[in-house]
């Protein structure tokens, strides 16, 4: 298996506070993952290390085979390079229809002036219909994001997500506040994007973690606790003892 | 399927149609046609209106799209304004020199003209050198292109320092404010080269049309407004309709997630707040001719802020609604501010308009942001009747855009 993302002995500290205490993790290039851990575990630094909006104190973060370092890359670029991120609490355009919110997201030159003379293009038009279908949203294309339930609206940025076409994927409970039927659906869509690319999904949810039927990587005080099997990792005693037994 | 730009943008159509009436109307009556419904110097109110209204478009495009709430669009504005009027003057002068010297019994070389000419403008200063900025007023192919490069420029220069610090909401308004300011005092010094607090005059007398009178004159330059007016609307629309006005929104609603979805963030605010700057500046070069004179206190902080009032009374986010406030405030407050209000008698005090004015603008500024975001464009939607969804029921998830109570029950 080819690693896509390797993060090495990365450490962040706020006020003293070490948030991420010499992380190391690595994920290949189409492989499910999810992070769970407790509050403060780390989680949400975590990913914004990868993406760019925390710089480490230390450590080292390289994507795909090339090695690229993304210490030191904008958010954009990062994002440009192939990392696409989702949000805890969805984060959809509510002004703009749902079709402007996927185009703005499919992948395509992002300089100002290449977008300034752009107009969608047939192809880019049916790609974000199928996108559309794909998040069960193809009927909703032409009214407003704000209109739409929480659950589509998480929907939607998972789509926009996948408009981005990124190689990886990092998901922030992508099913809180979702019925099951809604956390159902989730499932398929992530599990389907995991065919072809990396993701990683933090979630609080043991079940909805057991649906997704992945490796499990446990935060614990911002270092790795224990790796494997959802199965592996909740007998595990440490994983037990700070997290699954309180 | 692909629509053309009229049928995608319908307001563009109605827009030009009433810009177009009412330069015609205003042509009818003016003076010059001889019919003299409206006084040439109503006219000139009219036309500096119709620039006021294209600065308000840009001023809705870097506000009420991009959400930078720029308080140096009017400072722009008078810098196209003087860049315009350094030529004016130069050429006036140098008319009324030549023919002074004219006079003369030996024949004047080039340098004497140019002295006198410097002796001319900058006496009122103490000075009598050109200042370098002056070294291309005679040429008025580089003066207009300088309309829009300097303020082009200086917006540049400036957003680029401060969009890569981040700064972003009330500090980035609070130091573009700082910046017009500081060019404001600066330009009152009188070494500042630009003839300090008593600014540039004689600007409606155009060098070379001394035969044209000023009815004709005026209704010109409404022409020219109006087209200005026109051509920037277009260009408004055209930059807002598509996936670029989708970016600036989004950058508008929320910045950072358009930052992970791959769009340099900063790029585009640097283009919207260069390219509004440089239509301020062209509304500005308009606008002082009308005018007659500019002077340093035109660019105080001040007249940025009351753009921002009058696009917002207007309605930001909408093109129109930029353009109709900036035309009703500006023309209800000369009604109010030039003695034309009748004054109200409370019996214990009288309301002079004159005085009051500014309270009641204030105070209609604060119950629009209070009870109307929407402005007066907003009484559009009421007619259209294209309204935001209308929600009721208590939330059921934990976001504001989680099912409600009655929405889950159907």
């Amino acid at each position: 298996m080819n690693t896509l993302l390797e993060v090495s002995g990365v450490s962040v500290s706020f006020d003293g506070f070490k948030a991420i205490n010499n992380l190391s993790f690595a994920i290949g290039s189409a492989e499910m993952r999810a992070i769970i851990g407790p509050n403060g575990a780390g989680k949400t630094t975590f990913m914004d290390i990868v993406t760019g909006k925390t710089k480490p104190d230390a450590g080292r973060v390289t994507w795909a085979e090339k090695g690229q370092s993304l210490l030191g890359l904008s958010e954009a670029r990062i994002a440009r390079e192939g990392i696409g991120r989702k949000f805890q609490k969805p984060t959809v355009f509510e002004d703009q229809s749902v079709q402007d919110n996927l185009l703005m997201a499919l992948k395509n030159n992002r300089s100002p002036f290449a977008v300034l003379f752009y107009r969608p293009a047939r192809a880019h038009l049916a790609r974000v219909e199928e996108l559309a279908e794909t998040i069960g949203l193809q009927d909703q294309l032409a009214r407003k994001s704000g209109e739409l339930s929480h659950g589509q609206k998480q929907w939607l940025e998972i789509g926009m997500l996948l408009a981005q076409e990124p190689q990886l994927l990092l998901v922030d409970e992508p099913a809180a506040g979702m019925t099951p039927a809604e956390r159902e659906h989730t499932t398929a869509i992530l599990v389907e994007a995991a065919k072809t690319r990396a993701v990683v999904v933090v979630e609080h949810d043991m079940e909805f973690v057991r649906r997704l039927d992945c490796r499990v990587t446990v935060l614990h005080e911002g270092s790795v606790l224990a790796e494997g099997s959802l199965d592996h990792v909740t007998k595990n005693p440490d994983v037990i003892d700070v997290y699954l037994g309180r | 399927m692909q629509k053309t730009f009229v049928s995608r943008n319908p307001s563009v159509l109605i827009f030009l149609a009433a810009l177009g009436l009412f330069t015609l109307f205003v042509t009818i009556g003016s003076e010059a046609v001889g019919t003299g419904l409206i006084s040439t110097s109503f006219v000139k109110t009219l036309g500096k209106t119709l620039c006021l209204c294209l600065a308000a478009l840009a001023m809705d495009l870097v506000w009420g799209y991009c959400g930078i709430l720029s308080l140096g669009h009017f400072a722009f504005f008078g810098l196209g304004g003087y860049m315009v009027g350094m030529w004016l003057m130069y050429e006036r002068t140098r008319d009324i020199v030549t023919g002074a010297l004219a006079e003369a019994p030996i024949p004047p070389t080039d340098q004497e003209i140019v002295d006198a000419i410097g002796t001319q403008i900058f006496g009122v200063v103490g000075s009598n050198e050109f200042p370098l900025i002056w070294s291309l007023a005679d040429s008025l192919v580089l003066q207009l292109m300088l309309v829009v490069l300097v303020p082009g420029l200086l917006a540049l220069v400036f957003g680029w320092l401060a969009f890569r610090s981040r700064v972003t909401g009330v500090y980035l308004s609070i130091l573009t404010q700082a910046m017009t300011l500081a060019l404001a005092l600066y330009l009152f010094q009188n070494d500042s080269g630009l003839r300090g607090n008593n600014g540039l005059s004689g600007l409606q007398n155009i060098p070379g049309l001394e035969t044209v009178p000023q009815s004709v004159l005026s209704v010109w330059f409404l022409w020219a407004s109006a087209l200005a007016l026109a051509l920037g609307y277009l260009l408004a629309v055209f930059i807002t309709e598509g996936k670029f006005g989708s970016v600036i929104r989004g950058i508008r609603d929320d910045e950072a997630r358009v930052r992970f979805l791959g769009y340099p963030v900063e790029a585009y605010k640097l283009v919207i707040f260069a390219a509004t700057a440089c239509i301020a500046g062209i509304a500005g070069a308009l606008y002082y001719p009308q005018a007659g004179i500019i002077n340093p206190a035109e660019i105080a902080p001040i007249a940025s802020i009351y753009l921002a009032v009058w696009v917002a009374i207007g309605g930001r986010g909408r093109l129109y609604g930029a353009v109709i406030g900036a035309a009703f405030v500006s023309l209800v407050s000369s009604w109010f501010t030039g003695g034309q209000a009748p004054d109200l008698p409370l019996g214990f005090y009288t309301v002079k308009w004159v005085d009051w004015w500014l309270v009641l603008l204030g105070l209609s500024f604060v119950l629009v942001t209070l009870f109307a975001p929407k402005g007066l464009g907003g009484l559009v939607d009421l007619w259209t009747n294209r309204r935001s969804p209308d929600r009721h029921g208590a939330d059921l998830g934990p976001g504001p855009g989680a099912l409600r109570e009655q929405e889950a029950a159907e």
